[in-house]
């Protein structure tokens, strides 16, 4: 078990002929994701990879029974391919793309409202089920089947939990990138509930930052509804206020947002906090030894 | 990217907002003929820069005859305003708004913007007009008025009226006000704004709205569907290196600190920089080298590090995901040996291709320290200062 995909889920591609669908295609493929196809108006019948072409993700949908794509086609593009993907009756919708307009994504989420489709992302690593199914940038490698879930709104950061719990044994289930941005899919809530409900996971790494307050709203979820431990890590302690640290969501605004209220509401919650994303690992397999 | 106010209130102009008469300048023989266009014997002046606070900090000022119009423009122009939101640098004034002077009835809040938990735009309306909204919120959340918007449906004119009877409004106001936020509602989706704020919205004594400030902020993501806003970019406002970060590519914020930080992922960068506090240290920037780190970007990322004089050591903190370590290493050896980079540098490096990388360094002729996960790269580097102290 793992949450959202895993071996049998059959993966397209949008922006399927690009530069960075090709290469992430190819990563793909060679971490055993079931890639069944991809999609690139205007070249639909040719072959790519070895895989069918298609012009629309509805072709697709019905050609290949894809549940899951993976969106690698340009910022201004992004919004049209998430709703397109919805339309098709995408399940797992993942947009890794940087720098979509807010509100081009305030629109996709008013739609996705009213559809089954989850959508991870954008500006995300993406997702993947330890030796089952990679959709996204993240280095295969790293990872191991296992035990623990991981959800975090940095890339980077993902993999330094990724890497410890592969370290210490621990290993994981499913780990998602929920992206950077403002108004992203998948929040930290819609993961935890998934990861509460796979009997195979079994404790939780949540990694945030600064801006916003999904953490806060996540630390209450966790108080009401969790019963896996949770090891959470918030980066920006000392990013200054008003200042965007690199992701378009990563800013303390009128005084909200800031690490330290992130990490009081988790703490509160009876949530394990780690001062530094070295001690995830380590916190991680205290809680479940 | 923010607009100036003069910038804004001829956007407020073009969708039918009230704003007063007036123009920019940058000198002060334009101010003068802009002033007689005008009339009146008195008029406001406005430094125009990038930073709220200005009244407080004496970037307004009310001023009669063209003798006095003159001096004061002249002293503005050149000078740099320090306000309560700028650095102790402040922002430079090259331009100033000239307007004809408003009886003031009653000061309004009224404003805009994103809220990220309902993903929807918020109308914030406030009685405390003049004031800080953020002030208000802390003290008296209760004294804000709030509309959400559905994005499909747009604003309503129910929503309208809540907030014109919610402020006590009455009579022609109500329908003033319900034209002003149709207008800033259309302004906000047509052109990517982010921020929209009127503080203050006055009532005339003669009973009309007004509004006296404008502040628009634009979603710098939407830029590319924006060549007009593009046009009106004033780029003296922002800090000089973050400008020449985001021509390369960086993501680049100056902090007070010493130990410079070169890391890839904006959530990496932040954790790292938070590692050094925790080890003593502190951390002079915020440098996310982005996903498709390339050699040529890690000699930039040092260029742009050591450009700051209180930087006394380097910490380059990369996990290697699809950008593998041995290119990051022969990238940091090329950009050390181009560079003549004399301070301590520690190096962590980790992920693909990490022991080819590891051992390029180590071949090396170059000084750097190696760390084997960042809480050991925030000590070495903290200590490294010390010892070199």
């Amino acid at each position: 078990m793992s949450i959202l995909i895993d071996s049998d889920t059959r993966v397209i591609c949008q922006g399927f002929t690009g530069k960075q669908g090709t290469f992430h295609s190819e990563q793909a493929i060679a971490y055993g994701t079931r890639m069944v196809g991809g999609v690139t108006p205007g070249k639909g019948g040719q072959t790519h990879l070895d895989l069918p072409v298609f012009d629309t993700v509805a072709d697709a949908v019905e050609q290949t029974g894809a549940e899951a794509t993976m969106i690698y086609v340009p910022a201004p593009f992004c919004a049209d391919a998430i709703l397109e993907a919805a339309d098709a009756g995408i399940r797992v919708i993942v947009c890794i793309t940087e720098h979509i307009p807010v509100q081009d994504m305030l629109r996709v989420k008013a739609v996705l409202d009213h559809t089954d489709s989850y959508l991870i992302g954008p500006n995300c690593p993406g997702i993947i089920t330890s030796g089952e199914c990679k959709i996204g940038i993240m280095p295969g490698a790293i990872h191991r089947k296992g035990r623990v879930g991981i959800i975090s709104r940095s890339g980077t950061l993902t993999y330094e939990a990724v890497h410890q719990t592969t370290q210490n044994g621990l290993g994981q289930t499913t780990c998602i990138g929920i992206g950077g941005d403002p108004i992203q899919g998948m929040n930290f809530i819609d993961c935890l509930e998934l990861f509460e409900q796979d009997p195979e996971t079994e404790g939780v790494v949540m990694v945030g930052e600064i801006g916003g307050n999904a953490e806060e709203q996540a630390a209450e979820f966790i108080q009401n509804h969790l019963s896996k431990p949770v090891v959470s890590y918030i980066a920006g302690v000392t990013a200054p206020a008003g200042k965007r640290m690199g992701h378009a969501g990563a800013i303390i605004a009128g005084g909200k947002g800031t690490a330290s209220d992130k990490f009081a509401a988790l703490q509160a919650a009876g949530v394990t906090t780690v001062d530094s994303p070295s001690k995830i690992g380590a916190a991680m397999a205290a809680l479940l030894s | 990217m923010n607009l100036h106010e003069h910038q804004s209130k001829q956007l407020f102009r073009q969708f039918n907002i009230p704003v007063p008469q007036g123009g920019a300048a940058f000198s002060p023989q334009q101010a003068i003929e802009l002033a007689r266009e005008l009339g009146g014997g008195r008029w406001i002046v406005k430094a125009q820069v990038h930073a709220g606070g200005r009244g407080k900090a004496g970037g307004v000022k009310i001023v009669e005859g063209e003798a006095e119009l003159g001096q004061v423009v002249n002293a503005y122009l050149g000078s740099r305003l320090v306000t309560h939101q700028t650095d102790d640098q402040g922002l430079p004034i090259s331009r100033v708004l000239v307007e004809s002077l408003s009886d003031i009835g009653r000061e309004i809040y009224l404003g805009a913007l994103i809220d990220r938990s309902t993903r929807r735009i918020v109308f914030m309306a406030s009685a405390e007009g003049g004031m800080d909204i953020e002030e208000v919120a802390a003290t008296s959340p209760e004294k804000i008025l709030k509309v959400h918007i559905d994005p499909i449906a747009g604003l309503q004119p129910y929503q309208t009226r809540k907030i014109a009877f919610g402020l006590g409004l009455s009579g022609k106001q109500v329908k003033q006000l319900a034209a002003i936020m149709q207008g800033l509602y259309r302004i906000f989706t047509s052109h990517d704004v982010s921020l929209i704020e009127i503080n203050p919205l006055i009532v005339t004594t003669d009973g009309d709205l007004l509004a006296l400030d404008a502040k628009l902020g634009i979603d710098d993501n939407a830029l590319y569907r924006q060549p007009d806003l593009m046009a009106m970019r004033d780029t003296t406002q922002e800090n000089a290196l973050e400008l020449e970060a985001d021509e390369h590519g960086l993501n680049y914020v100056a902090l007070d600190g010493s130990i410079g930080c070169m890391v890839n992922g904006a959530g990496l960068a932040m954790a790292t920089m938070d590692e050094i506090k925790l080890h003593g240290g502190n951390p002079a920037n915020f440098l996310d080298v982005g996903g498709g780190t390339t050699a040529e970007k890690v000699a930039e990322a040092f260029k742009l590090i050591l450009s700051d004089d209180k930087v006394r050591a380097i910490l380059v903190n990369i996990f290697g995901g699809i950008v593998r370590c041995d290119l990051i290493a022969d990238g940091i050896i090329r950009a050390v040996r181009e560079v003549g980079v004399s301070i301590p540098v520690v190096v962590r490096l980790e992920g693909t291709n990490v022991d080819q990388g590891k051992a390029l360094l180590e071949a090396s002729d170059v000084k750097i320290i190696a760390a084997d996960d960042l809480a050991d790269g925030a000590r070495k580097a903290v200590e490294a200062i010390r010892g070199a102290a």
